[in-house]
């Protein structure tokens, strides 16, 4: 993993890498051992590498008003059927091959214009608020979608308890970047490591969320374990999985398919019916489990919540 | 011998779509997304046919087995076959037969407009493939039928533009095509060699 130093921590907070690594590499060892010694398999708390997880069921989740009562995808199709390019192009990389990424113990760095950054533990970022089950549709640029029951934390908790600054007015995501994990990012698909952004008041909105779960239990390493965001009225790519590091920064942060492809994506992406993709209509969509298109909604049915964000702005110029 | 062979080729050909039919309406397992499995396997059995195809004069001038020009239509017209299943699905589960969005993608997309030009193409190539009409248009036929050059080109665009990256199965496919035309500008260059010393 690469730490960059961050402007607003004190050194003294920061864990030198090589205690880090080392770290990872005894937790990693560790496991393995505990794993073998396990007669079947039953150390899923510790990240094993390779091979399905049995996935730990999360306590105490409340249910949301924000949930849709459409039909959900089966866990099958959620979790067969991904775009992790960390992993591999191909949709079923990410099952066949992000069974090796460790993801036990996981720390997010907070940093930039923050009052509290820190390398904060995952299980610590879970913590702040009560897990809420939010059933979202994910409509994906390519012009598919899915019914998915995430579960989370509102993105805004954790961010009002970081403290960020006044003039921060975007955040920073950035996925883990391991390449002796991760085979895909041998490749110059992207420029490595993935990030994404968003302004700070789309990270703030009620509906974006922070997901550890889904089904009711910890994510899988392909839906983007331990942590991952998910901003349902944008293009899937924006909820960038497996994070490592969030920045409050004052300007506008580069992401990874506007960085590839700026005339294809941009830095909003909001699911727009109206602005085509020059590869695929954006107005219909195929529902993972039906045969026929249907119709895209503006803002993927969020409207009423998140058109408000965007009021005056020309949605076709910053698509 | 060779009615054999063209008997197992034809059996062969059949395989992709057979299998397809199976996994459809037998056991079920075209993936989370079945009409995107079926759309991208007959595409890529008409641009892997479509290639094999282009393979066979090479093969014939480089081996001597003159023979292997009796494969060459029904290799064609098989690349077509799986063209035309490839371009169905995206008429019925795509655009459920609406002319507009159908007219839409193929103007405004650049992938799709160079599928189209890869398909409209081989529309006349298969309409002319009969022995009558090899006979009849002569010297013409031949002429005619070099538009598969561009009709594989498109192809492979369409293949490579449809990637939201550079992958290395769409560059794979483009090197084939490349060595397969360069087979032919080299044997044009020393045909016109030879015709100069004499």
């Amino acid at each position: 993993m690469h730490i960059r130093k961050g402007s607003s921590i004190p050194s003294s907070e920061i864990t030198p890498e090589h205690l880090y690594v080392s770290r990872r590499d005894f937790m990693r060892t560790t496991a393995v051992v505990v794993a073998g010694a396990a007669a079947a398999g039953t150390a899923s708390a510790c990240g094993m590498e390779d091979g399905a997880l049995a996935q730990t069921p999360l306590p105490n989740i409340t249910k949301s008003g924000f949930s849709t009562s459409e039909k959900q995808n089966t866990f099958e199709d959620i979790i067969s059927y991904n775009n992790f390019y960390e992993f591999g192009t191909d949709k079923s990389d990410p099952q066949r091959y992000a069974g090796r990424m460790t993801t036990s113990p996981w720390k997010v760095k907070v940093d930039g214009l923050v009052n509290k950054g820190a390398d904060y533990n995952v299980e610590d970022i879970v913590r702040t608020a009560a897990l809420e089950e939010r059933v979202y549709r994910l409509r994906c640029v390519e012009g598919w979608s899915m019914v998915i029951p995430w579960v989370g934390i509102p993105l805004a908790s954790f961010l009002k308890r970081v403290e960020p600054q006044g003039q921060a007015k975007f955040v920073e995501f950035t996925t883990l970047n391991r390449p002796s994990e991760m085979p895909g990012v041998h490749t110059r698909a992207l420029d490595w490591p993935y990030t994404e952004g968003l302004r700070l008041d789309e990270a703030m909105h009620p509906l974006t969320i922070l997901a550890v779960g889904l089904y009711g239990k910890t994510l899988m390493n392909q839906n983007g374990a331990p942590i991952r965001l998910v901003v349902p009225w944008k293009y899937g790519f924006k909820s960038i999985k497996s994070i490592v590091r969030m920045r409050l920064t004052e300007t506008q942060p580069a992401t990874a398919w506007n960085k590839a492809t700026p005339q294809e994506y941009g830095f909003y992406s909001n699911v727009n019916p109206n602005v085509s993709h020059p590869r695929w209509t954006q107005a219909n969509e195929r529902r993972i489990g039906e045969l026929f298109r249907r119709e895209t909604l503006m803002f993927n049915g969020y409207g009423d919540q998140v058109a408000s964000l965007y009021a005056g702005m020309d949605l076709k110029k910053f698509y | 011998m060779i009615r054999f062979l063209k008997a197992l080729t034809f059996v062969a050909c059949l395989v992709p779509a057979a299998s397809l039919a199976w996994r459809a309406f037998g056991s079920g397992d075209l993936g989370v997304n079945p009409i995107e499995t079926l759309t991208h396997q007959t595409g890529q059995w008409a641009l892997r046919l479509l290639l094999i195809t282009l393979a066979i004069t090479p093969l014939r001038r480089l081996s001597g087995w003159n023979r292997a020009i009796a494969f060459r239509r029904m290799l064609g017209l098989f690349a077509f076959f799986y063209a035309i299943l490839h371009l169905s699905i995206w008429v019925v589960f795509d655009h459920y037969f609406k002319v507009s969005t159908m007219v839409e993608d193929v103007v405004k997309r650049p992938f799709i407009t160079a599928g189209s030009i890869a398909l409209l193409l081989m529309v006349p190539l298969a309409l002319t493939s009969t022995t009558w009409a090899i006979r009849r248009l002569g010297r013409r036929w031949q002429q005619m039928h070099r538009l598969i050059y561009v009709s594989a080109t498109a192809a492979v665009l369409h293949f490579i533009w449809k990637e939201k990256v550079i992958i290395n199965e769409t560059l794979m496919y483009a090197g084939i095509l490349a060595v397969l035309l360069g087979i032919r500008v080299v044997f044009a260059l020393r045909k016109r060699a030879a015709r100069a010393r004499v």
